[in-house]
């Protein structure tokens, strides 16, 4: 069976998720994983992998394993709550006068 | 590249070249000037280490530790291969010849790399410590040579200058690494750098050419004491001394070289021999 990445023991350098900024004032963006031996590496190996063809100018490594992920097998129970809520949309209420980048 | 191309990038992330059709730096182009015999037999000594050691870092691609680095080590390579395409084209715009007609059909003889650059790749460490005295070679040098008198020389360094300050980094976080790591790694780094720091010494020697080149071309030995300055440091903090002992006499800038050298041009030029004009 295959196992998840960065989780098998021949795997010997830890799994690191990447976040790249494209550019100021916009925020970071997930842009995939990599392998690195410590976080010095992982930015710079990131530079390699993900913004070779100047699609940055900021980017954050996050070890894989510091993320808590929501359980996708309570996709139901997480996620399809807000189904027929349509009230939660901002659609409803007009926009105050004066209010211009909302 | 130019404004158009730098605009037709940032629209689609991954632009739009084809293989064929990487254009060479507009540095090139405009002004069209013709390098003198010294001028271009001196872009053929930075052209050829480029060269040479970019051929050599593509053998790494698949065999690194781990895809992440092959891919380092590739990028660092095409880097490299970009400064020797410059230096290659201005090199043989003097004698009617392109940067293809260079790479492909000269000898060993005409070749006029120093030796560091075709030694072998070996373990990965070896290849580092030749990237790591090859990087800090190639920054001092390029840093200086921005002041050329010669504008395409400098505007090559420019550009050349960022792209191996990279590699120098790279470079210096594994010689860390390597030489903090394990027993076995540490072993494998002093091997690495006893037997590469052999071929320092000629990076730095000055040759007749240099002497006609005042104000265009970079007095090697002047380079000497800024390049010990960058690399004390880190072999300090990773506990490494500089080694000592037998030095090769060179004459790579004389067309004098290794047997590696040979085995390295079969491989790179066989292709292109096999299928003159051929394009790919």
């Amino acid at each position: 069976m295959m196992s998840a990445p960065g989780t098998s023991e021949k795997e010997i350098w830890p799994l690191w998720e990447v976040f790249v900024r494209a550019s100021r004032g916009i925020s970071h963006t997930h842009v995939g994983s990599l392998h690195a031996p410590d976080a010095a590496l992982a930015v710079r190996n990131a530079r390699d992998l993900y913004t070779r063809r100047g699609e940055g100018v900021s980017i954050w490594v996050v070890p894989a394993d510091a993320i808590t992920t929501s359980d996708p097998d309570a996709k139901g129970a997480f996620f399809e709550s807000p189904a027929g809520k349509n009230y939660r949309h901002a659609s409803y209420y007009s926009k105050s006068e004066g209010v211009k980048h909302l | 590249m130019t404004e158009t191309n730098r605009a037709d990038a940032a629209a689609d992330a991954h632009g739009h070249v084809a293989v064929d059709q990487v254009v060479l730096s507009a540095e090139l182009v405009e002004g069209a000037s013709v390098a003198s015999r010294d001028v271009a037999e001196y872009a053929l000594w930075l052209g050829d280490d480029a060269l040479i050691i970019a051929q050599q870092l593509g053998w790494w691609i698949s065999r690194a530790p781990e895809l992440e680095e092959d891919v380092a080590l590739g990028n660092i390579g095409l880097d490299l291969l970009g400064h020797a395409r410059s230096l290659l084209h201005y090199a043989g715009a003097e004698s009617d010849r392109t940067e293809d007609d260079l790479a492909y059909w000269r000898d060993e003889p005409q070749f006029r790399s120093a030796h560091l650059f075709e030694q072998p790749n070996g373990d990965f460490a070896h290849t580092i410590a030749r990237q790591f005295i090859a990087a800090h070679y190639l920054f001092e040098l390029y840093t200086r040579l921005q002041a050329s008198g010669d504008a395409t020389l400098a505007a090559i360094a420019a550009k050349s200058v960022k792209e191996v300050d990279y590699h120098r980094d790279h470079a210096v976080q594994w010689v860390l690494r390597l030489a903090l790591g394990t027993e076995e790694s540490r072993r494998r780094m002093m091997t690495a750098l006893s037997d590469l720091w052999p071929y320092v010494g000629e990076l730095f020697a000055d040759e007749p050419l240099i002497d006609r080149l005042e104000g265009v071309a970079v007095r090697p030995s002047s380079l000497r004491q800024a390049f010990d300055d960058a690399v004390a440091p880190v072999l300090a903090e990773a506990e490494l001394e500089v080694p000592g002992g037998f030095v090769s006499s060179g004459g790579g800038r004389r067309g004098k070289h290794s047997e590696n050298l040979g085995f390295i041009l079969a491989e790179m030029q066989v292709l292109a021999r096999a299928h003159p004009g051929a394009s790919w």
